[in-house]
């Protein structure tokens, strides 16, 4: 086989970018996970969770009917509790991005499209391109890109790195997430390495998945993915956002992974600017638990909206 | 040495420890210890909701003739066990006779239930004159949910006398069993695991009513309540209070279990809903409808 060639720029991003103790990972996020969280930082945990949520919707029988509710959801996400945050942003397909964008208004709610060829990233960089500018033309203030799993996996790390920096051409000021679908990467050396890739390309956030694979996002890789930006910020004095996504249904889960943002990167991170969410189910357990803190009750989700 | 058992609790068709790692001694009526129980705590509850309410869905749609046949078979598991069941009462205290005599008339009262299980809608249904073309008819329908203070004068009997007429009916259980005489129906658990009766319908918790009640009686996804009398009457009407948030029917028992008053379909029917629905029905060139 012949080895793509790489520039100089590449290899030396490549060549520092650590392995992964996998053990010392897992031994951090035990001690991360044994913390417990009450009362009034608990309720403040909850609303800066609620904060940070991209709201999703990526589903082939989507309509502009079920996009237009969920960015009436993202403006209301429970009217009868007072002092909650809006979500930080809708997520959705290229083809309802006009749509989401006319529903939210002067909300300030902003929207993501995802893009590539998502979620296979199986396209030609033509397809991929339109996609984007189709995004963008339509008014979507993030892209969510997927890299090439197939080119990375099988070496050819050039492609990867030019592709994300090619798309991050097309956005200009538009912020970009680039989705590695960590469940494909299979260890956690392959999380960093793509982690330092897409950084060094150009990536303003980093999100671990597409929510169609599982695992998705898993404490390790997070944790892996939190280590690369913060290398990157001590390196540079440069701040790139994260998001996990897939998986995350549970306030539980949800403030564990604030604990470990904190710990990590520092308070710095702890707000929608650089932290999110992409979820769709999480914001109604967020809700749930808020109201159980308020009420002492604990609630059902018959008094809550679906989406 | 003498090791004493750590009975568990019953969630989602499990034995787990409670969340909280605490316990609590069980005596017999003599006051000699007999094993450890645990000392749930709110978060159990929280647990057995949730799972109680996952279950229901595939509970409710399972056809009567089946859940029959499910409680019927729990029958014949305590049959098989009922030497088991019969010592760990005369442990407890109770007289040979009486425990056998408990034992006996928990059997018989599965088998009652089981009867019921495709009866009762045929008899509290309905088809409704209307003035209007509609076939109009109200059936029932299981509530969710069920939250349940055992009672806590018997052992075994109250228990099973309460939880058989909610779940034949379609609802799923969140018990507190007896405080100071809970194993019974902790090891009455082992014989619905063993009887083909799914994970989640029928949850157990042992520990302070004191602690547990009021937080299961405010829980906003438990639909109805079924409170037995306590020493602590307070507390029960404490209960009552808190479920009015979200309207629970509360049903109050002062049974003697044992007696045959105890059991009957108004205990199934206290917890079902009627629903009726309207049916649009054509009228052919002005003839009288059908119904």
């Amino acid at each position: 086989m012949n080895h793509p060639s790489i520039s100089t720029e590449l290899s030396s991003l490549l060549l520092s970018s650590p392995s992964i103790d996998q053990i010392g990972a897992l031994e951090r996020i035990a001690r991360i996970q044994s913390r417990s969280i009450k009362g009034a930082a608990k309720l403040q945990g909850l609303r800066m969770a609620l904060s940070m949520i991209d709201l999703t919707t990526l589903e082939g029988k989507d309509t502009t009917g079920k996009v237009r509710q969920m960015c009436y959801k993202a403006q209301h996400l429970h009217d009868q509790a007072d002092g909650l945050p809006t979500v930080a942003a809708v997520c959705v397909y290229p083809s309802f991005v006009a749509e989401a964008k006319k529903a939210l208004g002067t909300s300030g709610i902003k929207v993501a499209s995802v893009s590539t060829a998502f979620p296979s990233g199986q396209a030609s960089f033509e397809i991929k391109r339109l996609d984007t500018q189709f995004a963008i033309d339509n008014g979507a203030d993030e892209i969510d890109m997927v890299i090439s799993r197939g080119r990375f996996l099988s070496g050819d790390y050039q492609f990867v790195y030019d592709e994300i920096a090619a798309i991050k051409a097309i956005c200009g000021p538009v912020r970009l997430k680039v989705i590695f679908e960590t469940g494909e990467l299979d260890t956690l050396d392959q999380v960093r390495r793509v982690s330092d890739l897409a950084i060094g390309a150009g990536a303003d956030f980093i999100k671990t998945s597409t929510g169609k694979i599982q695992p998705a996002a898993t404490f390790p890789v997070v944790l892996t993915m939190l280590g690369a930006i913060k290398d990157h910020f001590d390196k540079t004095g440069q701040m790139v956002g994260m998001k996990p996504a897939g998986g995350i249904s549970s306030s539980k889960l949800a403030l564990q992974h604030l604990l470990m943002v904190k710990e990590v990167l520092g308070e710095a991170w702890l707000t929608n600017e650089y932290y999110r969410f992409g979820a769709s189910s999480l914001a109604n357990d967020l809700l749930m638990q808020y109201q159980k803190q308020l009420t002492g009750r604990y609630q059902s989700a018959t008094y809550f909206s679906i989406d | 040495m003498e090791i004493l058992k750590t009975y568990k609790l019953y969630i989602g068709g499990q034995f787990p420890r409670t969340e909280s790692g605490r316990s609590y001694l069980v005596s017999s009526l003599a006051g000699e210890p007999l094993a450890n129980a645990c000392l749930a705590s709110r978060k159990d509850i929280r647990n057995a909701v949730q799972v109680a309410r996952k279950a229901h869905g595939a509970w409710a749609a399972k056809t009567a003739l089946n859940r029959s046949q499910i409680i019927y078979r729990i029958a014949e598991m305590l049959e098989a066990r009922k030497g088991q069941f019969i010592d760990e009462l005369s442990e407890a205290g109770f007289g040979m006779e009486e425990a056998n005599a408990e034992i006996l008339s928990c059997i018989d009262r599965c088998v009652y239930y089981a009867g019921w299980a495709d009866k009762f809608q045929a008899l509290i249904s309905s088809v409704n004159p209307v003035a209007s073309s509609h076939f109009n008819f109200s059936t029932p329908e299981p509530m969710g949910v069920v939250g349940v203070l055992a009672c806590q004068n018997t052992p075994l009997i109250g228990f099973i006398s309460q939880i058989l007429p909610i779940i034949i009916g379609g609802n799923t259980v969140v018990v507190l069993a007896n405080s100071k005489m809970p194993l019974s129906a902790i090891s009455f658990c082992e014989v619905l695991a063993t009887s083909d009766v799914p994970g989640g319908v029928v949850n157990v918790l042992t520990g302070s009513i004191d602690e547990l009640l009021p937080t299961l009686a405010s829980h906003m996804d438990v639909n109805a309540l079924s409170l037995a009398t306590v020493s602590n009457m307070p507390k029960v009407f404490e209960a009552q209070e808190l479920a009015i948030e979200n309207l629970k029917r509360t049903q109050l028992l002062v049974h003697d279990f044992k007696n045959q008053d105890a059991q009957g379909m108004e205990f199934i029917t206290d917890f079902q809903e009627i629903k009726t629905t309207w049916h649009p029905i054509e009228q052919i060139a002005g003839g009288a409808g059908a119904y």
